[in-house]
């Protein structure tokens, strides 16, 4: 088979390490088409997980004694993973969130709070997952700033004139998604971060749906803030990041107070602790560090290009395939995609294709996907999803294929 | 897709496609939205009343089959019938969408297509919202006396 990607890498092997992949659902064969929502985990993280519990587990930066070093190092060196991954300058730039809602709320509050005022300007764009909007909407009530939305095409790209013309002296904060969860679309960061760096504007970029499928280079991308989930990277859920770079995270006060985010403590005043402990208050999720940094480790053995280049096949298989069914309308065609296919099914309603699609053991994401302005852009409620990851295969999207027949067949 | 047919049966079908008392009534005597947020479901119910009964209902929105239809069937099991009388049915269909039939009692059978739903939980809310939208006219109904 001429576009049989499986010939150079090998799924079959990645698979073995997913165990979960080998379950049925509602008595049929997984196929798990939802990795875009979360991802399914590999051994290797679970494993890292156990190890902490059974070998070698105690709370971090206390004790004195071997187990709680031993759990500490490893706390750290999942930042250095992280750190090494995203290309960041400084293990001290990586601060352990819940996720990157977690994240974005942290910078709204922590850097926007104190910089922002009455005429300022916060720039995202109109197909922006909820957590990269609401955040801003609470800020810019508090503060008087303005929130400003870049528009996108019926393609689902984004209107970069339009951006052009928005950003002026009054821009304080860029803060986009790297690619849409909803439409795929991988947007041109550089390009929009270099015209914010030119008007010295903060820039944020909300990685959760690109950095577990092509090399982010905070660096490279000129970003201040970056955000993501290691739940979407095959990492534990309760576990993201915010990178922030050293000389902004130095100036910015804490987001939550408590244990472990001081120097010290009296009755009269705190001193606060330096980055990144500053942003780590309380007893850390530790588990969860150390599982993202097990993910990462994972994926970088695979390797990012080799995986791209997979999931790229993937989604022009399905492209391909999917298109031969008339009753289709795929929304979000833009030039450069990530592997997720949002699509209509006439006037059938996406809960209606993913009840019977669960019946058939596919796992699809239905609904708006908290994009709900993106959504009305089109003029539509919701859609169903189908997103591959490196752990899918021909076969996955020869059945979602099937399915999406048969789902038409049951209303005709 | 023999286990499929306990939802998506042909009445189901039916009322999706050509939903009954589908439409807006001019300057109803009541009015309500119904929403379900995790989906985007929308419902727009336009009632009048007439002190005793339900005269006309008529519903226009977004949602799937199973909403459709339950909203489409509603209508024409409410319109004539009182407050408590449709209190009654509702009741049924409460019964029927979080527990299932239980065929040694009487049920009702334009409900009877609402058997299977029970079984998928992640969709009893599309089935009761249209009912839920009712729900808040007929307060709003008993606090105005």
């Amino acid at each position: 088979m001429k576009n049989d990607p499986n010939c150079k890498f090998d799924v079959a092997k990645i698979r073995s390490d997913f165990p979960i992949l080998s379950q049925k659902m509602n008595a049929k064969p997984l196929i798990y088409l939802d990795s875009a929502a979360s991802t399914m985990k590999p051994r290797q993280v679970v494993e890292s997980i156990s190890d902490l519990y059974y070998g070698y587990y105690a709370n971090i930066h206390r004790g004195v004694y071997l187990f709680s070093q031993i759990s500490t190092e490893k706390y750290e060196n999942a930042r250095s993973v992280v750190k090494k991954y995203i290309n960041a300058k400084y293990d001290e730039e990586i601060i352990f969130t819940r996720g990157a809602t977690e994240s974005i709320n942290l910078i709204a509050h922590s850097y926007g709070r104190p910089n922002l005022k009455e005429g300022d300007e916060i720039i995202v764009t109109e197909m922006e997952h909820h957590a990269n909007i609401v955040p801003w909407q609470q800020l810019c009530k508090e503060t008087g700033a303005k929130l400003r939305y870049i528009p996108f095409d019926d393609k689902g790209e984004l209107i970069l004139e339009e951006y052009d013309k928005m950003v002026s002296n009054k821009t304080k904060i860029v803060s986009i998604v790297h690619i849409s969860n909803s439409l795929g679309t991988i947007n041109p960061v550089k390009y929009i971060f270099n015209k914010a760096k030119e008007v010295g504007a903060v820039t944020l970029l909300d990685a959760s749906q690109s950095i577990q499928h092509v090399k982010v280079d905070v660096q490279e991308l000129n970003c201040d803030f970056l955000a993501f989930s290691g739940h979407k990277i095959y990492g534990p859920t309760g576990i993201g990041i915010l990178y922030g770079k050293l000389h902004l995270l130095e100036d910015m006060p804490p987001y939550q107070t408590g244990g472990d985010m001081i120097k010290s403590v009296s009755f009269e005043r705190t001193l606060f602790a330096d980055i990144p402990g500053r942003f780590e208050a309380g007893t850390q999720n530790i588990e969860g560090a150390i599982g993202l940094g097990a993910a990462i480790e994972y994926v970088s053995s695979i390797g990012l290009d080799e995986i791209a280049q997979y999931e790229h096949s993937l989604l022009e298989y399905a492209n391909q395939k999917i298109r031969e069914i008339p009753q289709v309308t795929i929304i979000g065609n833009a030039k450069q995609k990530a592997s997720l296919i949002s699509f209509l099914l006439e006037d059938i309603h996406p809960h209606d294709v993913g009840t019977i699609m669960d019946k058939l053991g596919i796992a699809v994401r239905t609904g708006q996907h908290c994009t709900e302005p993106t959504m009305k852009h089109f003029g539509i409620t919701a859609t169903t999803r189908a997103s591959f990851a490196f752990y899918n295969t021909i076969d996955d999207i020869n059945v979602f294929i099937e399915g999406i027949k048969q789902v038409i067949e049951t209303f005709e | 897709m023999s286990e499929l047919n306990d939802l998506y049966q042909e009445i189901i079908l039916d009322h999706n496609k050509n939903p009954r008392n589908w439409g807006k009534i001019d300057l109803p005597s009541n009015f309500a939205e119904g929403f379900n947020p995790l989906c985007g479901d929308k419902i727009e119910l336009y009632v009048n009343y007439n002190g005793d009964k339900i005269q006309d209902i008529k519903f226009e929105g977004n949602g799937c089959a199973i909403s459709k239809a339950s909203a489409s069937v509603m209508t024409t099991m409410v319109k004539g019938k009182t407050k408590d009388e449709i209190t009654k049915i509702y009741n049924e269909f409460h019964q029927i969408i979080t527990e299932g039939c239980n065929h040694d009692h009487y049920i009702d059978e334009n409900l009877e297509v609402f058997c299977g739903v029970k079984e998928y939980p992640g969709r009893v809310k599309c089935a009761a919202l249209a009912w839920h939208t009712l729900n808040d006219i007929l307060k709003r109904i008993d606090n105005n006396g």
